[in-house]
């Protein structure tokens, strides 16, 4: 493609990119407002207080506490599980393949309603009652495609060469995978990881099925969305969830920039 | 990782032919444990509650097996709620590639931090909580919100009104309006169609659309012909995340729009409230076999490749 743009596609990308992020300033501003009972444009006036109040509120501290946790629980999964199947995906070739790729992207294709009521029905039948580790399963599922997409491309990157040069070499397969592969696929896996937390951290409509009583952070913003007990709260913590997540995500592009493009890593394959 | 020796240094290059190791197919046995028995057994379960029915007065979950559920769906008001629903989705996704191409194709030609900048951009809404987007426009859309100020300060109050009186998109103010969720809808899923779309145009060699020119083709043509059909794969693959989002979501329409349920908010209504799990069962089926009738024909467009 070639570097020059014309100025009305120029226009036409800026103009996409300001809706993008103009309701994200809006509710910074928001989070500042004096006012508590409407949505009035602009505030009648600026204060810090609200994030004083948000942040004593203990039930905020326990639904974001409970995400953390899940978020983890969630990705820790999906990297197993992601990585054994992309690994499983590249390195071979058997009849169905195409059939198991549909399988994994069908938890994230499928409408997240879908997903969440299949899980609290065999849940159900089950017996389990829903709770913390019952929304850990229900985010997994999901994340696991977001891990073997990261994984499988990198691995599809890596060209066969690579490793057939380190068996020359003399290295066992462990060491093969210890200082070859594993290397090469660190930033995927982080990369991957960040999204997959990301990902689960926001999760709200598989989460109102398989949660139970259980609040994460979502839940709870859209509990304060329909019933607010304090209006410009809810925005201070939307806040605070934007800051949270942007961090990582800063992390994760920074640490897959310049591995991006893995220099020998042969265009081969 | 438990492979026999040498295996992973003698991986071929995996397209060149017959002779894959086998022992990979190993590794799939904790995935596919997960996926194929816990999730889609799930699946295969609520399938299979569909074909049940429900005792009106116990609300108890009635042995045997029946179509009554199924049948439910084609009830007017049913298949109110499903043309609803997929008009919807079709609408969003439409509007999300109209206005996702120049963003993508901006993308695809920029290199280096611009880019990199530039993809950040479009990324990081994606991830502002799902929900804290919607919220922020209900800031917007309300009453005593954004536009209404701005439309009124720009003499165009009257307007707004008047498209508020439209009927089928119009409603009491912007946050009671299909025109409002639809707006919503558009802004949510928005990144999920630029960057697969990106990615297919990046694909795009230059040498192919300078050949274009070269040849006499006007950018119009050059466009219709050569960039397009490459990029549809991404187009594609947006579209599945754009439409079948929309498709299952139950969030922004309780938050936003007109009156008159969606898919998602019937199911959810169903399996809750109303404790109907066979006619929620059967609701959920109706995406379940758009999306794979979709999915089915993304993946001829090679949307799985773009993905």
């Amino acid at each position: 493609m070639t570097s020059s743009s014309s100025w009305p596609l120029r226009l036409a990308a800026g103009a996409g990119l300001l809706f993008l992020h103009f309701p994200l300033a809006l509710i910074a501003l928001y989070a500042f407002t004096t006012e508590d009972r409407t949505y009035a444009f602009p505030p009648p006036g600026l204060t810090t207080k609200w994030f004083a109040v948000a942040f004593a509120r203990q039930d905020m501290w326990a639904a974001l506490w409970l995400s953390v946790r899940v978020a983890l629980g969630a990705t820790a999964i999906a990297l197993v599980l992601g990585t054994l199947l992309a690994f499983a995906m590249t390195r071979t070739r058997f009849r169905g393949q195409g059939a198991i790729t549909l399988l994994t992207v069908l938890p994230i294709a499928l409408p997240g309603i879908v997903t969440g009521l299949a899980l609290l029905v065999s849940l159900r039948r089950l017996g389990v009652s829903p709770g913390v580790a019952t929304i850990i399963i229900g985010h997994a599922t999901f994340c696991i495609v977001t891990i073997y997409n990261n994984v499988s491309a990198r691995l599809r990157r890596l060209s066969a060469s690579q490793l057939e040069a380190s068996a020359d070499l003399g290295a066992r397969p462990a060491q093969t995978f210890r200082y070859v592969l594993l290397p090469h696929l660190a930033t995927a896996l982080l990369a991957g990881g960040l999204l997959s937390f990301a990902l689960s951290f926001d999760e709200v409509i598989v989460t109102t099925f398989t949660a139970g009583p259980q609040q994460t952070l979502p839940i709870w913003l859209y509990g304060e969305l329909f019933k607010p007990r304090q209006r410009p709260v809810t925005n201070v913590v939307a806040l605070i969830v934007m800051a949270v997540t942007f961090v990582p995500i800063l992390l994760a592009q920074r640490l897959t920039l310049g591995t991006d493009d893995p220099s020998g890593a042969g265009k081969g394959t | 990782m438990s492979a026999p020796p040498s295996a992973l240094g003698a991986g071929r290059p995996v397209r060149s032919g017959r002779r894959t190791p086998r022992w990979p197919l190993l590794l799939l046995i904790p995935p596919l444990l997960w996926l194929g028995v816990l999730y889609l057994g799930s699946l295969l379960g609520l399938l299979s509650y569909s074909f049940r029915s429900v005792d009106d007065f116990t609300g108890q979950v009635l042995p045997g097996s029946t179509l009554a559920s199924f049948q439910a769906l084609f009830v007017p008001s049913n298949l109110d709620i499903i043309r609803r629903t997929l008009v919807m989705s079709v609408a969003v996704t439409v509007a999300c590639a109209l206005i996702a191409f120049p963003v993508a194709l901006l993308i695809a030609r920029s290199r280096g931090p611009r880019k990199a900048t530039l993809l950040l951009l479009v990324t990081l809404p994606l991830w502002a909580s799902y929900l804290v987007r919607v919220y922020a426009w209900r800031l917007i859309l309300a009453q005593e919100g954004v536009i209404r100020y701005f439309a009124n300060r720009l003499g165009l109050g009257g307007a707004l009104d008047a498209l508020l009186a439209t009927p089928g998109i119009g409603g009491t103010s912007l946050a009671n309006s299909s025109l409002g969720m639809f707006l919503v809808f558009v802004y949510v899923w928005l990144p999920y169609m630029i960057l697969p779309l990106q990615a297919a145009l990046e694909r795009v060699p230059a040498s192919l659309l300078q050949a274009s020119a070269d040849l006499g083709a006007r950018p119009a043509q050059t466009f219709r012909r050569v960039l397009l059909p490459l990029a549809l794969p991404g187009l594609a693959a947006g579209s599945i995340f754009t439409f079948s989002l929309t498709l299952g979501d139950y969030i922004i329409p309780s938050v936003v729009g007109a009156p008159g349920f969606f898919i998602g908010q019937m199911v959810y209504t169903q399996q809750g409230a109303a404790n109907n799990l066979p006619l929620a069962a059967a609701f959920s089926v109706v995406p379940i076999v758009i999306v794979t009738l979709y999915l089915s024909l993304a993946r001829r467009l090679g949307a799985f490749d773009a993905l």
